[in-house]
């Protein structure tokens, strides 16, 4: 691999157990000065461990660390970042009470006579965010982070990680996970750029596609071992995918579909702030998808269609009914939404797998005035083994479980209402390359079974593989529909960029 | 002006004014009368230096219900200590010190045992109470001030003085910790662990340490709060300040202070804290009976929050 280039940061025998879980095993390999190398592995691999491990946030159970050929052991994530080894997480993580020069230096501030220094504080943030951004007023260093997009926070969080005095090495995990198309490729480039002044960095992501526009080098995890590290540009997406998996992926197959009548139709539907302007048709036994950018309004649109948020004109009509309704209504009428914010909105991540797979329709579990646990326990076990949910048993936690199975629970919800119309916002946003394919294959099943889907999606590659018309919102305003045989990735892009 | 229109104090501020204005348009023989500021800025000591530390507890994430049990416990402490001979300042000195030692006490707890703040506090509010009645053999304790009740004494009016010595206390209390909040790496992180504890763990804050220093901080303010107390009542009182920490937590949270942590303002709890005296001092020269008083400072807690979240959108 990167022979010719001195090494950063060299792994060696690094080992990690979670009591008697064994998460990593005698991971080793090297990351070379001013490269970009990728980890990559389904979830559960050990990738987040291990990366933590390298920024200081856990110690490693045995192995050896060297960053720049001196032995590397941090104790604390400050310690790490003191030696110039940052990271930044897959979740968002800033304080939005403070401004952004203030977030980019917390916990390093700059002191004269024990009072702050706020102009060398403002400084120093205007020079690693500029370096990240690229531009010099981008963003303003003293605008609150809390009046920031998630794009702009995870720019903030890039400034942060590089804000030490001599970085050496950036860990990112999942960083586009919440980004749209347009800011995750304006991020790959600034990271090329931050390589190419001599920074290493580590990254993490589900996208082989992202990897292969930034990454060098690459390491594949399974089961907290490296089964195989190289050159990117010396393997294919296959064969990395194989590596991941133990196994050959096959794609979810597509049924043939047959649509039915029209169970929902905007017209002109405008919300308070977004959407400005949407029209659409759906119907029975199609999935229609959504693309754009992250805060063109796909979210809002969603949101207004199951009577979330509020409609300030234009028309709105879901099966037999007219108009905005309350969401309980639309539910009982047959239409149900899952939240691209799992951990939020999506779940109640502190009840069990039953109580969040029945919570919506537990009508059918009333003997007498009482709930039956046993019928509801039977009823969540019959979808956990549907849907191949990996939980202990359906009482266990729901924020217990790993992202694609809290999102197949989600989806388990809906399967229990047996809802008619499925709006899905972002149904495979940081979840694992096999989970991915067995929810695209629930939502194929669904359209065999009358169903209509609206899905929103920031992966355009998803979106062309499992719907049958897509179209592009931007700025509020949804595009006409277009026959996926009509469209491609580049052309989805452009439209939503505005290009 | 838009900035100004922002800051956290501004909206109270308004409301200050103006309550003030329809008490003073209501009874200008008395209320209006100059002295009578004087009067008012004395009867807020007390509930201002314990807002001074509520504010760094609330902008912390947390609370602090044990204020009214500590100030309880220091006027007892004061009183025993001048009646064993110590002189004021030392009498002052230990009650502070006892103070700080309780909210040492809430700061290991909610930092090492990792137990909510709010059922810490509940707690040691009535740890505290009983230590009170225990010390004081359930009973107020008489001591000769020693010219401690002088602090809270009104000042004649020609004096250079101008407002009581309580008053400036409280005055350079609350700018100090304005300043330790803004300028000081402490205030920072205090802001930082309240908008995002996780953020300011990864950034390598050191938390548990900045949270005990924060109940530290705002037990020994409620201890000088309860200073204040002793010098205004001149005995030690176990019952006295029940329900006192409901006032404070009212004041910080009229001055644009949120439960949910990362806002909050030294200025702005001053003014909550000068707004609910002004309400009560109004009522009662307006001759407005005792149970409109109540409700009415209910109301404008409840409303002042309501037109924050508001003007927020």
């Amino acid at each position: 691999m990167a022979g010719q280039v001195a090494a950063r940061l060299t792994l060696e025998g690094v080992c990690k157990a979670f009591g008697p879980t064994r998460v990593l095993h005698e991971v080793g390999f090297e990351v070379g000065a001013g490269r970009v190398h990728a980890v990559i592995g389904e979830n559960g691999a050990g990738k987040s461990t291990l990366m933590k491990i390298v920024a200081g946030a856990l110690p490693a159970d045995s192995g050896h660390m060297r960053l720049d050929g001196v032995p590397f052991l941090p104790h604390s994530t400050i310690a790490a970042r003191e030696q110039g080894v940052a990271i930044v997480y897959q979740e968002l993580s800033v304080c939005p009470d403070l401004t952004v020069a203030e977030n980019i230096l917390l916990g390093v501030e700059p002191t004269r006579f024990g009072l702050l220094q706020p102009q060398a504080i403002e400084e120093r943030a205007q020079r690693a965010l500029e370096r990240v951004t690229g531009q010099r007023d981008r963003i303003a260093v003293h605008t609150l982070v809390a009046d920031l997009s998630p794009a702009e926070r995870q720019l903030v969080e890039i400034a942060r990680a590089i804000a030490a005095e001599s970085p050496k090495l950036l860990i990112l995990d999942e960083p586009t996970s919440s980004l749209s198309a347009v800011d995750a490729s304006r991020l790959l480039s600034t990271l090329r750029q931050l390589a190419a002044e001599g920074l290493s960095v580590l990254y993490i992501s589900h996208f082989l596609e992202e990897v292969r526009e930034v990454a060098d080098d690459f390491t594949v995890l399974r089961d907290g071992c490296v089964v195989e590290s190289g050159v990117i540009a010396a393997t294919n997406n296959d064969a990395l995918v194989q590596l991941m998996a133990g196994r050959a992926v096959t794609r979810a197959q597509r049924s043939a579909r047959s649509v039915g009548e029209v169970v929902l139709q905007l017209t002109e539907v405008a919300g308070v702030r977004l959407p400005k302007q949407a029209s659409l048709e759906l119907r029975r036994g199609e999935v229609l998808g959504i693309a754009g950018l992250v805060g063109s309004g796909r979210t809002e649109l969603l949101r207004a269609v199951f009577g979330l948020d509020a409609v300030l004109s234009g028309k709105l009509r879901v099966l037999s009914l007219t108009g905005s309704k309350a969401p309980s209504v639309r539910l009982s009428q047959g239409v149900g939404l899952t939240s691209e914010d799992r951990k939020q909105e999506g779940l109640a991540l502190a009840l069990s797998v039953r109580d969040n797979i029945t919570l919506s329709k537990l009508e059918p579990f009333r003997r007498g005035g009482l709930l039956s646990e046993r019928a509801e326990r039977s009823a969540a076990a019959h979808w956990v083994e549907r849907l191949g949910i990996r939980c202990r048993d359906v009482d266990q936690a729901a924020g217990e479980l790993s992202g694609g199975n809290q999102q197949k629970v989600a989806l388990a919800r809906l399967l229990h209402h047996d809802v008619d119309v499925w709006l899905l916002d972002e149904p495979t946003r940081g979840i694992d390359v096999r989970s991915r394919g067995e929810i695209h294959a629930l939502i194929d099943s669904l359209t065999g079974r009358g169903k209509a889907v609206l899905v929103v999606s920031s992966t355009l590659e998803e979106l062309l593989e499992i719907c049958d018309r897509i179209a592009v919102m931007r700025r509020g305003v949804l595009g006409p529909a277009h026959p996926v045989a009509e469209l491609s990735e580049h052309a989805l892009l452009a439209e939503a960029a505005g290009a | 002006m838009t900035t100004l229109l922002r800051r956290p104090w501004f909206g109270p501020l308004v409301a200050l004014v103006l309550v003030y204005a329809l008490f003073a348009a209501v009874s200008p023989d008395t209320f209006a009368r100059a002295v009578n500021l004087s009067t008012m800025a004395r009867q807020t000591v007390v509930v201002a230096i314990a807002a001074v530390g509520m504010t760094y507890v609330i902008i912390h994430g947390g609370i602090d219900l044990s204020v009214g049990s500590v100030v309880a416990v220091t006027t007892v402490v004061v009183a025993q200590c001048l009646r064993a001979g110590y002189g004021p300042l030392a009498a002052s000195g230990i009650g502070v010190l006892a103070a700080l030692l309780a909210g040492l006490v809430n700061g290991v707890l909610v930092a090492h045992l990792r137990i909510t703040p709010f059922i810490v506090t509940l707690g040691t509010m009535s740890v505290l109470r009983g230590a009170a009645k225990g010390l004081a053999n359930e009973q107020k304790i008489d001591a000769d001030p020693r010219g401690l009740d002088e602090l809270m004494a009104a000042v004649p009016p020609d004096s250079w003085q101008l407002l009581p010595t309580g008053v400036w206390i409280a005055l350079a209390t609350a700018v100090v910790a304005a300043v330790v909040l803004r300028s000081t790496v402490f205030g920072r992180h205090v802001v930082a662990i309240g908008s995002n504890e996780q953020t300011a763990l990864l950034c390598g804050v050191p938390v548990p340490r900045v949270t005990i220093l924060v109940y530290v901080l705002a037990g020994a303010l409620a201890g000088l709060a309860g200073v204040m107390e002793f010098s205004t009542l001149t005995v030690g009182d176990p019952t006295d300040s029940i329900g006192l920490e409901l006032e404070v937590i009212a004041a910080v949270v009229i001055g644009g202070g949120s439960l949910a942590g990362g806002q909050g303002s030294i200025w702005g709890a001053m003014v909550g804290a000068l707004l609910m005296t002004v309400i009560k001092t109004g009522c009662t020269h307006a001759g407005v009976p005792n149970w409109v008083q109540e409700i009415l400072t209910g109301a404008i807690i409840v409303i002042a929050v309501a037109i924050d979240r508001f003007r927020r959108r």
